[in-house]
């Protein structure tokens, strides 16, 4: 009685702090640009299916991408367990669906185990491969600090919670085998039927009895931690991926949205075009300089990025040590989002007159985004579509258009075009090639 | 060389099949002009009616744009898109893939619709349609080659197969670098970065292919792009390896190779 009302309290309480986590990080989302994701929902629910949720595009590096397939699979089956928890705790059950499902019982158990011994496996790699063998993805200057060690807390919630499952099922086998009446037999468990007993049953029953409980607190409390530390993780691509592939642009790679505004202002000015009767005679800001003059799902994948650093890996210029690096762009737009919605639940500031004197620029440096060749290498590299080029390429936009910045070197090509309509000033014929 | 512009044939009362958009590297760049006159020369092996713009071509605006400057983009795009128009423009080929990639994924939101094939696309056609016969063993059978793919015509386009299927019909020994296709590395190039210098870093991004592109001993490399084409060529000058591995455009290889 008196552990049903701690779960249900202990429950309620992280539910209530993952709810206004998660709804602050819509918040932000929403705080980019409102873009309607325009048409062909069964390419989208596709790249949903095979991109968030099958992990095609991790398997271009067969290593990670096993060994994060066990993680996630892990994950995924784990929460089928989740659900008798939930029942147990609140009515002090024990293993409530045991006898209902019999041997298909023993199956779930079994599997969720024999994939949290492959997920042991893999986060002891992963965390070797930040900490030990300092894999060059991991060790840039972005990820130094908070990132770092944000990797590190969720492998190591990742061991605290297996433990949990092994101290749980494995107590539970050892009071099996005693013939406790409360501890009804579950049929044989993949790994704890021989892990329990061989660690516990040399053990007194009060102790036993206590190493089930103990594990079965752990696992519930480690999942609950988890959810509420999402919001502040890097790990919150687990949810996000889904919308963010969803929403990621199918059109062919090369292309650069038009900005329809820019192109009804060229036109009236090459006498093609009328302006608007009711149009307002000031020009709108171009490109984007912050969050909020990027379209919602950009933001969105800012939120998505787990700093993996496979676009970084790949970006000619990073591994040609310029300081341009993909994942930072999208780790700056999260940290700007982040940043203004703190200042907004501070109440230091409104959505309606926002103006901390900062922008994306104050993250962002003309330097990387001066390095950027264009070559869609970051984007192909993503496994969850998403496409810091975009969002580098519309800085650039108001760097040119709004602040009339920009390297100097680009004029000479910039006025070669318009003068002479070619890239380069030249005085010969445009097909002098001919002879 | 007897190259006409759509406007002399209009004057004839005919319109061509295709039209050549040359660009601004193969009009002007002195090494790309000869990949202009190869695939010119080809194209009339191949009896293909085809016309030049001349002087009424413009820069695509493929570098403006990406440098961020999109009301020039906007002003010569919409200057093209009258022009070809007014021509009733069909279907373009370009030996430039930044010329392809703008004219035909950019264009169309601009009122410009043309079908569009990269030139290793039209001349792999011509060669599956036995326009071009090739001599059954010419300069390059058998030669060590690796091909670059360039990041316009491959990431941009997914076009990886045609260009290796000229080298298949060229019969060459095909080693591919580890970064191909799809995991391409760029040559350094693109967004305008050919009409500025490089931000300050360790090294430039075509030292780092063409390293890549030497490490696996090629006679010859490869490419489908006038600036992979500069870029590369750098770089073996770099290395003071240009008068040992020339870098050609399929275009060249294949117009030696015909019989």
């Amino acid at each position: 009685m008196l552990q049903s009302i701690l779960f249900i309290l202990i429950s309620a309480t992280a539910a209530w702090f993952a709810f206004k986590g998660f709804y602050r990080i819509r918040r932000n989302i929403m705080l980019g640009k409102p873009e309607k994701a325009t048409g062909n929902p069964s390419l989208r629910w596709k790249n949903t299916f095979l991109v968030a949720l099958g992990q095609q595009k991790m398997f271009k590096n067969w290593l990670p991408a096993f060994l994060h397939l066990f993680l996630y699979v892990a994950f995924v089956i784990t929460q089928v367990e989740l659900i008798e928890i939930f029942v147990d705790g609140i009515f002090g059950t024990h293993r409530f669906f045991a006898p209902f499902l019999g041997g298909f019982y023993t199956f779930v158990i079994s599997t969720i185990e024999i994939l949290s011994v492959l997920a042991f496996v893999a986060t002891l790699i992963f965390l070797s491969r930040r900490n030990v063998w300092k894999v060059a993805r991991f060790q840039k200057p972005e990820l130094k600090g908070f990132p770092f060690r944000d990797a590190n807390y969720i492998l190591l919630a990742e061991i605290v919670l297996i433990i949990g499952i092994f101290c749980m099922n494995g107590g539970d086998k050892a009071l099996q085998l005693r013939g406790l009446e409360h501890y009804h037999p579950t049929g044989a468990f993949a790994v704890s039927s021989w892990l329990g007993p061989s660690l516990f049953g040399a053990l007194d029953t009060p102790v036993v009895i206590g190493i089930e409980r103990f594990g079965w607190w752990l696992h519930i409390l480690t999942v609950f931690g988890f959810l509420v530390y999402l919001p502040y993780s890097k790990h919150l691509h687990i949810i996000l991926a889904f919308p963010s592939t969803w929403y990621a642009r199918l059109t062919e790679k090369g292309e650069m949205a038009n900005m329809p505004e820019v192109q009804k202002e060229v036109r009236i000015m090459m006498g093609l075009d009328t302006p608007d009767a009711n149009a307002s005679g000031d020009l709108p800001e171009f490109g984007a300089n912050d969050v909020f003059s990027l379209p919602w799902q950009q933001v969105l994948q800012a939120y998505s990025c787990t700093e993996c650093g496979r676009c970084t890996a790949a970006c000619p210029a990073n591994l040609t040590g310029k300081k341009l690096s993909p994942r930072k762009i999208m780790m700056d737009v999260r940290d700007r989002a982040d940043e203004i919605g703190k200042n907004l639940d501070s109440g230091s500031q409104t959505l309606e007159s926002y103006n901390d004197g900062k922008s994306l620029f104050d993250y962002i440096t003309p330097e990387e985004l001066h390095a950027c060749t264009t070559c869609n290498a970051c984007v192909e590299a993503c496994p969850v579509l998403i496409n810091p080029l975009d969002i580098i390429l519309q800085l650039r936009r108001h760097e040119i258009l709004t602040q009339s910045a920009g390297p100097n070197e680009w004029l000479p090509m910039f006025n070669a075009i318009e003068n002479n309509g070619a890239a380069w000033a030249m005085s010969a014929e445009r097909d002098s090639w001919k002879h | 060389m007897n190259v006409k512009t759509i406007a002399e044939y209009q004057a004839e009362g005919k319109s061509p099949e295709i039209v050549f958009w040359v660009g601004c590297a193969g009009s002007f760049d002195a090494r790309a002009q000869k990949i202009t006159r190869a695939l010119c020369e080809i194209l009339e092996y191949a009896g293909v009616e085809f016309a030049i713009l001349g002087n009424e071509e413009r820069c695509t605006g493929d570098p403006a744009r990406r440098a961020g400057n999109e009301f020039l983009f906007q002003m010569t795009a919409a200057m093209n898109i009258e022009t070809l128009n007014l021509y009733g423009v069909k279907k373009i080929v370009t030996a430039c893939p930044h010329c392809f990639n703008t004219l035909k994924n950019e264009y169309p939101a601009l009122g410009g619709h043309y079908e569009l094939v990269h030139h290793t696309q039209l001349i792999n056609s011509l060669i599956e349609e036995g326009k071009l016969k090739m001599k059954e063993s010419g300069t390059f059978k058998g030669q060590r080659i690796t091909y670059h793919d360039s990041c316009y015509l491959g990431r941009a386009n997914d076009v990886y197969e045609a260009p290796r299927a000229l080298l298949e019909a060229l019969d060459v020994d095909l080693v591919e670098m580890k970064r191909s296709r799809k995991n391409g590395l760029c040559c350094g190039a693109g967004g305008a970065q050919m009409w500025k210098e490089d931000e300050p870093g360790d090294k430039r991004i075509n030292l780092e292919r063409v390293e890549e592109a030497l490490s696996v001993e090629p006679g010859v490399i490869v490419a489908n792009c006038p600036f992979c084409i500069t870029m590369l060529q750098d770089g073996l000058k770099a290395k003071e390896k240009n008068e040992l591995i020339p870098v050609y455009d399929l275009s060249e290889m294949i117009l030696s190779n015909l019989k």
